[in-house]
């Protein structure tokens, strides 16, 4: 493993297994345990740095962290005065002269993360930066696929939605590519972006055609306020024609699963029966994110001198 | 003082001696002496003459903390010029007859260079009525070149008015090509590499869609137009086509796009973001094939010199732009000299006579011959370093070529007979 | 990353090896013995079983799981009552990650009935400086509450640094600290033996 988790590309396919099988393992010792916490990063410092509202992410890095026995530090940026990138610098530098061990990393700029990994000589976590990446999401999407269909290797996943907003998709395509499973993007060519091309995915413009062949759906959150900037004419169109609602989830094979990252537009992106129906693994995926955050922090600090 | 700079060779041809007197070339020839002139030895080195740039920030007024003209001024000697043209964009902006003789005046105090105010097309660069532009012209700095760098002016009426305008000036609009409504947020060139790296693309299409409009503009309306930084191979395209056709139009490419690509913001080190964005490998092969073929007149730099805190933050809030007078002149003979598409003749045309005769400036862009202003380098081509930023003249430090070794050392720069460089070193 | 195993050498045992395959086996076969008559010892009076049911053997791994299933069967076959097996994977209680780095996690099982008043012998091959032993109790305390936790290895090499001592002992071994003890096993290595060498293990 790199010192730093930025990225999907950081791991190659030994690598990503390894998270997903360490995740796995932590997933056994804790089940049905009442002590759900391990000593494992004891003395350790984990500092959550938020530059952007994200409750849920926090909360699963931040159970992660303590579940592992490491101090955890959450520092919210948003609506303070640090919103320029001097202040990223000398808020990576303060945290680091406290004794922080790792950087948990939100940001709304893609590649702040990369910056503040020139800075700091701990290890830092992208928790999601801007529209580049969010490598612990694509993770535990991994994880919950392997979980609900037993593999990897050749699983058919559709990403459907604002991939070229989306920093769940750019980490997804790549760790998925990484892991063996073949990726079909779908999406209205305004929400794709140029140079999609070179992905390792394919691209579809239309979902009822990939729907039967797929065995996993990713719904990707899409916000209605793009329909101002003329992404897409209306919400309604948009939904009538890239939303997952219960018609279309007729024609998924009998195992395919959906999943959605969260937070989602009922009603937009994926219908309401849809969201709580048996194929939805919505709610694994939050239990989930847990155990592969605390497996990457496992690996990524458990190593190390501490800084 | 007089120069006797002995044994350099004229534009990269056969030694000669060159001797320089009360401002001026007095002879080039083999043995010349003269009684008490200083001698230069200049074995080995190229004579070039005096560098112009078009495209210079120099900062002041208003952000001395990155750059004045002063400091600027002696980036631009160490790096051969001998005239740069100052861009507008200050603070205050520089669209009165007033803040252009000011920056005129500064330049004359440090004596370093010629420095040329560009006035701003639109009051304020705010790109909704003219500025002055016949004030300027009148003012004591003669202003020639107009443009909003930094801002395109993109609404297309005002941009033919100001086109028009300038005629009765012998003026030329400089013009930012970006269409700003399809690069709202951009950050870097719109493609494979923006795609993943997950920041907002800059499409050439932007570039390329305001300068095919201005060059049938300025063609209807008989006007003169100077095309800033040109960075794709569509934009150079346009204006082989625009120039087949006798439109009156000239372009500038800045080193920068002349060496590096997108591949560069991989690392998110904004000191690589500028505006336009760094492209492909194949629009910086177009670039020097349009430069050599003389599509693209000039070289310019683009100079544009950033506090620390503007540039080490995360891409997207870092200010756009980078460094380019000490590094130019290098920069074109690794990308044009030694891969042979350009001999010297060609530098000093691309670098000194075609930008000196589109700013309209007299006294330079001339030749290396008696009797014409002594304005002139010394480079020694077969030195090879690393650049380090912090050996730079310049207040600030965002050099995008830190670390990478570039040929060619100015080693002397005068300056209407009077040495601004010596031994590789500013004399003042 | 952790070092991975030795890989297997085959059947032939090596020339330095201390204990062979079929000394493996009599010390295995000696260990069961004792628990089978400890177990009796230690249980409730009543128990009709010797007390045996009572009894859960909990593999340290790598090789102190397999070295528990093996007592385990060796104890059913002398004993003639099945034996509840369990390993518990102590990388993440190990005080000395930063030192070692991380490895690959292992399974931690238990038997359905769990550990709760039971007696349970944790297995490991080699006894050494007691770090992992306690590790192993750290991670048993998170598990559930034993009535009592005793020891079990294949090989005490001395030197150690808390004060624990194991209750079966395969082999007393006394070693310098600049040796390393090898034990390996039939399940992981392909053969059975222990070795001394020479070099920091």
């Amino acid at each position: 493993m790199k010192r730093h988790l930025l990225e999907s590309a950081d791991l190659d396919r030994a690598d990503a297994t390894l998270v997903l099988d360490t995740a796995a393992q932590i997933d056994a010792a804790l089940a049905g345990r009442e002590v759900k916490k391990l000593p494992t990063l004891r003395g350790r410092t984990v500092v959550n740095l938020f530059f952007e509202d994200s409750t849920r992410t926090r909360i699963s890095f931040e159970l992660a962290a303590k579940r592992l026995s490491a101090d955890v530090i959450n520092f919210s940026a948003k609506g303070s005065s640090v919103s320029k990138g001097e202040s990223l610098k000398d808020t990576a530098l303060t945290l680091e002269a406290m004794g922080s061990d790792a950087i948990v990393v939100r940001h709304h700029a893609s590649g702040a993360p990369h910056r503040l990994a020139t800075w700091v000589r701990g290890s830092v976590v992208n928790a999601g930066d801007g529209t580049h990446e969010h490598p612990t999401q694509a993770l535990l999407d991994a994880y919950t696929i392997r979980q609900r269909l037993g593999r990897l290797e050749g699983v058919r996943v559709a990403i459907v939605g604002d991939v070229l907003h989306s920093r769940v998709a750019r980490s997804n395509v790549r760790l998925l590519a990484t892991l063996g499973a073949e990726v079909t993007l779908v999406a209205p060519p305004t929400l794709l972006p140029v140079g999609v091309g070179s992905w390792p995915a394919e691209v579809s413009y239309d979902l009822d055609a990939v729907l039967p062949k797929a065995d996993v759906v990713m719904m990707l959150r899409v916000q209605a306020e793009r329909m101002n900037a003329s992404f897409f004419p209306s919400a309604r169109e948009y939904s009538r024609r890239y939303g997952l609602d219960a018609r279309r989830m007729g024609a998924l094979g009998d195992e395919a699963i959906v999943m959605h990252p969260g937070p989602m537009n009922r009603g937009m992106e994926i219908a309401a029966e849809v969201a709580d129906s048996v194929r939805s693994t919505i709610v694994e995926q939050v239990g989930n994110g847990v155990s592969v955050r605390m497996a990457v922090l496992y690996l990524l600090l458990g190593g190390n001198e501490p800084a | 003082m007089s120069y006797l700079i002995k044994g350099a060779r004229p534009y990269g041809e056969d030694a000669a001696d060159i001797l320089v007197e009360d401002g001026r070339i007095a002879a080039v020839g083999e043995s010349l002496s003269a009684a008490g002139a200083e001698v230069v030895d200049g074995a080995g080195l190229v004579a070039l003459p005096g560098l112009v740039d078009l495209h210079t920030h120099l900062r002041e007024p208003g952000r001395e903390d990155a750059e004045t003209v002063e400091t600027g001024s002696r980036a631009a000697a160490l790096g051969g010029y001998t005239a740069v043209h100052a861009m507008a964009n200050t603070d205050p902006v520089a669209d009165t007859a007033g803040v252009v003789e000011q920056v005129w005046r500064l330049g004359r105090d440090a004596g370093l260079v010629d420095v040329v105010p560009v006035g701003a097309v639109t009051v304020g660069l705010r790109g909704e009525r003219l500025a002055e532009l016949g004030a300027m012209a009148d003012s004591a700095a003669r202003v020639r070149v107009f443009s909003d760098d930094g801002h395109c002016v993109s609404d297309p009426a005002l941009m033919r008015r100001a086109l028009e305008y300038v005629k009765a000036l012998d003026g030329v609009v400089a013009q930012h090509a970006e269409e700003p409504r399809l690069t709202a947020g951009a950050q870097m060139h719109e493609g494979d590499r923006s795609a993943r790296l997950g920041l907002t693309g800059w499409p050439a299409a932007a570039e390329e869609a305001i300068i095919a409009r201005d060059v049938l503009l300025a063609g209807h309306v008989g006007a003169r137009l100077h095309v800033c930084h040109v960075s794709t191979s569509g934009s150079v395209e346009i204006l082989r086509w625009a120039k087949g056709r006798g439109v009156q139009v000239t372009a500038e490419v800045t080193p920068h796009h002349l060496l590096l690509t997108d591949e560069c913001a991989e690392s998110y080190d904004p000191v690589f973001k500028v505006n336009p964005p760094l492209r492909t490998d194949a629009d910086v092969e177009a670039l020097r094939v349009g430069l050599a073929e003389g599509v693209i007149d000039a070289v310019a730099t683009d100079h544009a010199p950033h506090a620390v805190e503007d540039k080490e933050t995360e891409w997207a809030s870092a200010r756009p732009g980078m460094l380019g007078l000490e590094q130019a002149l290098s920069v074109v003979v690794a990308t044009m000299v030694e891969t042979g598409l350009l001999d010297w003749r060609g530098v000093a045309d691309r670098m000194s006579a075609r930008p000196a005769a589109i700013g309209r400036l007299d006294g330079h862009g001339r030749r290396l011959a008696p009797g014409e202003p002594a304005n002139l380098l010394l480079l020694d081509p077969g030195t090879r370093a690393a650049v380090d930023p912090a050996a730079l003249a310049s207040r600030s430090r965002n050099s995008p070529y830190a670390g990478r070794e570039l040929p060619g050392r100015v080693v002397a720069t005068f300056l209407r007979g009077e040495a601004t460089v010596l031994d590789g070193k500013a004399t003042r | 990353m952790a070092s991975s195993p030795e890989p297997a050498r085959g059947d032939a045992p090596s020339p330095s090896a201390l204990l062979s395959a079929a000394d493996v086996t009599r010390v295995v076969d000696r260990m069961s013995h004792q628990l089978i008559e400890r177990a009796a010892a230690s249980g409730h009076a009543a128990a009709s079983d010797g007390g045996l049911a009572d009894l859960v053997l909990v593999g340290i791994p790598t090789r102190g799981a397999p070295l528990a299933r093996r007592l385990a069967a060796r104890i059913e076959a002398f004993a003639g009552s099945p034996i509840d097996v369990g390993t518990v994977d102590i990388t993440l209680y190990r005080d000395d990650l930063r030192m070692r780095g991380v490895r690959t996690l292992e399974e931690t099982v238990l038997p359905e009935r769990g550990i709760d008043g039971r007696l349970v012998v944790l297995v490991d091959d080699v006894l050494y400086s007691g770090r992992s032993v306690r590790a192993a109790l750290d991670a048993l305390r998170d598990l559930g509450r034993p009535r009592a936790v005793q020891l079990a290895v294949l090989v005490d090499r001395g030197h150690r640094e808390l004060p624990i001592r194991a209750d079966y002992v395969g082999k007393n071994l006394p070693t310098s600290r600049s040796q390393s003890v090898k034990v390996r096993l039939a399940e992981v290595d392909g053969v059975d033996e222990v070795l001394v060498t020479e070099g920091p293990a």
